[in-house]
């Protein structure tokens, strides 16, 4: 029983990582009908601002220009670097997208895999193909509970994503940007029509989309802090796979089909050699898709793409 | 108050509109009657900024360059609102939500509120059933939540395209009527695109006659109601 709790609080950690950045590709899916390709290096780019943010902090600290607590430290880099890899988003739908709105489909998902090599390569030329460490900003403190051993980090973790998750389903369903999305995902012609700026719209998706990705790099560099200019692809992918599981432009689809992902590899490799995880995981989940085509919770949308 | 001239409108190299020149006078009800596949529909697009329109076309809105504006713009700052054919409501959404999208770009909170207490006033059936989901309603419901949606965005214009499509005749006039009453109250101009022709001239007040993107007869609308070859073309004689 303490096995299979220990390995479910390391399901929740893995699949809070795969729903952040799913909520991400959902979201652009849903309003823009469109396959961010790059999503999964907007979470490694995400994770090195944060590197830089904290380096940054860490640094102002040493001069002894200001002295902040850890956990501060680690809540200032997760808020100011998720504001600035939003803007990293919307310069991707600002110069990859917009320009190919009207274009083929397979045009715009080839974009997303040509920014993604460019981020990629970009950040191998900016930093060189070392390897970066993450700068440890809290102390891990191991609690004993009944035999399952919990950190710090991993309840941090799982409670900031979960917030994050909840905070994202509050603006969508609260605000008037949130409505704009929902209407947009619907039926994305007539948005203009309502006196609604579409590109605001699409903007605004990107935005929030990369902030949650970057959320999950800061994360996932407090838990691994190893970091690699290739850490987005198969963590892309495998989000990917979470998104549409989850159905088209469905927050709640997207964050259980996260958890989901995290618990189906977690409890494989609980079972099996570890060097089978994948295979099999991704085997389990292929079957769910075959008999739940569009999903847990596709939303429904018009058919209709043009006026 | 708008005025188009020379509008042509081509997609893929086909010319839909070949420089059709029309206007709309304040608080006035205009129609264009024409066979399906004329270019109605296209050229209430163009007054949307929604499809290209070729170099020599000029629009203009109380002496306003309307190709200078993009198409939430022309909703939100000129005021001309478009009924799409077919209503393309957003079903997802409820009622209430569907009319307050409508005002993404109001700032006044007091005038939204107000507005929508009027869209409540001409179809009372809007606020009986405001939280229900847009995708519920029946075809005369939707089309009054296209109207009222319209009426929310601004309304110094409203275009309609084919807005008695698929409504039981009774339920035809009520919607006529609630166009009249806002186009009175309002002085909202109403520019009207139906293939049902008959009803369109007696609801308005001049009509255009469009064939294969060309117009080609317009007049005064009780006129054109007379007028032989309408009567032939479009009047079942």
């Amino acid at each position: 029983m303490t096995f299979f709790l220990q390995n479910l609080v390391n399901a929740l950690q893995w699949g809070s990582f795969y729903a952040l950045i799913a909520l991400g590709y959902s979201m652009v899916y849903g309003v823009l009908m469109l396959f961010n390709f790059a999503h999964g290096d907007i979470f490694m780019v995400g994770a090195y601002i944060g590197f830089g943010v904290a380096t940054g902090i860490a640094a102002l600290a040493s001069l002894g220009m200001i002295a902040l607590p850890g956990w501060i430290t680690l809540v200032l880099t997760i808020i100011i670097s998720m504001i600035l890899t939003s803007f990293v988003g919307i310069l991707v739908e600002r110069i990859g997208y917009r320009p190919l709105r009207e274009a083929p489909r397979a045009s715009a998902a080839i974009t997303g895999l040509m920014i993604g090599i460019i981020l990629e390569t970009g950040n191998l030329a900016l930093l060189g193909a070392r390897r970066i460490s993450f700068p440890p900003m809290i102390e891990s403190v191991t609690y004993n509970l009944g035999g399952v051993f919990v950190t710090n980090k991993k309840i941090m973790i799982v409670a900031v994503s979960i917030s994050l998750m909840i905070a994202l389903s509050q603006f969508i369903k609260k605000t008037k940007w949130g409505m704009a999305m929902r209407a947009m995902a619907y039926d994305y012609a007539v948005i203009p029509l309502m006196g609604v700026p579409l590109n605001t719209i699409a903007a605004l998706t990107f935005a929030l989309g990369s902030a949650l990705a970057a959320a999950a790099g800061i994360l996932f560099g407090v838990a691994y802090p190893v970091l690699d200019p290739y850490m987005g692809i198969v963590f892309g992918w495998k989000a990917f796979v979470a998104a549409i599981l989850g159905g088209r432009g469905s927050i709640l689809g997207a964050t259980l089909a996260g958890f989901l992902l995290g618990f189906i590899e977690i409890f494989v490799a609980m079972i099996f050699p570890s060097t089978l995880r994948d295979l099999i995981a991704y085997s389990i989940i292929l079957m769910i898709l075959v008999f739940r085509p569009h999903g847990f919770f596709g939303e429904p949308y018009s058919a209709k793409l043009r006026l | 108050m708008l005025n188009v001239k020379n509008l042509t409108v081509s997609y893929d190299r086909i010319k839909a509109l070949h420089g059709i020149d029309f206007q709309i006078n304040e608080g006035e009800i205009v129609c264009i009657i024409g066979a399906n596949g004329a270019g109605k529909s296209t050229t209430l697009r163009a007054i949307s900024r929604l499809v290209p329109v070729g170099k020599d076309t000029t629009m203009t809105y109380d002496g306003k360059n309307l190709l200078a504006y993009p198409p939430d713009k022309v909703v939100s700052e000129l005021g001309i609102t478009h009924v799409p054919e077919g209503r393309r409501l957003f079903g997802n959404l409820t009622v209430l939500e569907n009319l307050q999208l409508a005002t993404f770009s109001v700032k006044d909170k007091q005038k939204i509120e107000q507005d929508l207490q009027k869209v409540f006033s001409i179809f009372s059936r809007l606020e009986e059933r405001k939280h229900q989901k847009a995708g519920t309603l029946s075809g005369g419901e939707q089309q009054m939540l296209a109207i009222g949606r319209a009426f929310m965005s601004g309304r110094k214009i409203m275009l309609l395209d084919e807005p008695s499509m698929g409504l039981a005749p009774l339920l035809m006039i009520d919607v006529f009527e609630a166009l009249r009453e806002i186009n009175q109250q309002e002085g909202t101009a109403i520019l009207l695109v139906e293939q049902n022709a008959r009803l369109a001239l007696q609801f308005s007040q001049r009509g255009y006659v469009l064939e294969s993107g060309n117009l080609v007869l317009e007049g005064n609308s009780d006129e054109l109601l007379k007028n032989p070859e309408v009567r032939k073309a479009y009047l079942g004689g």
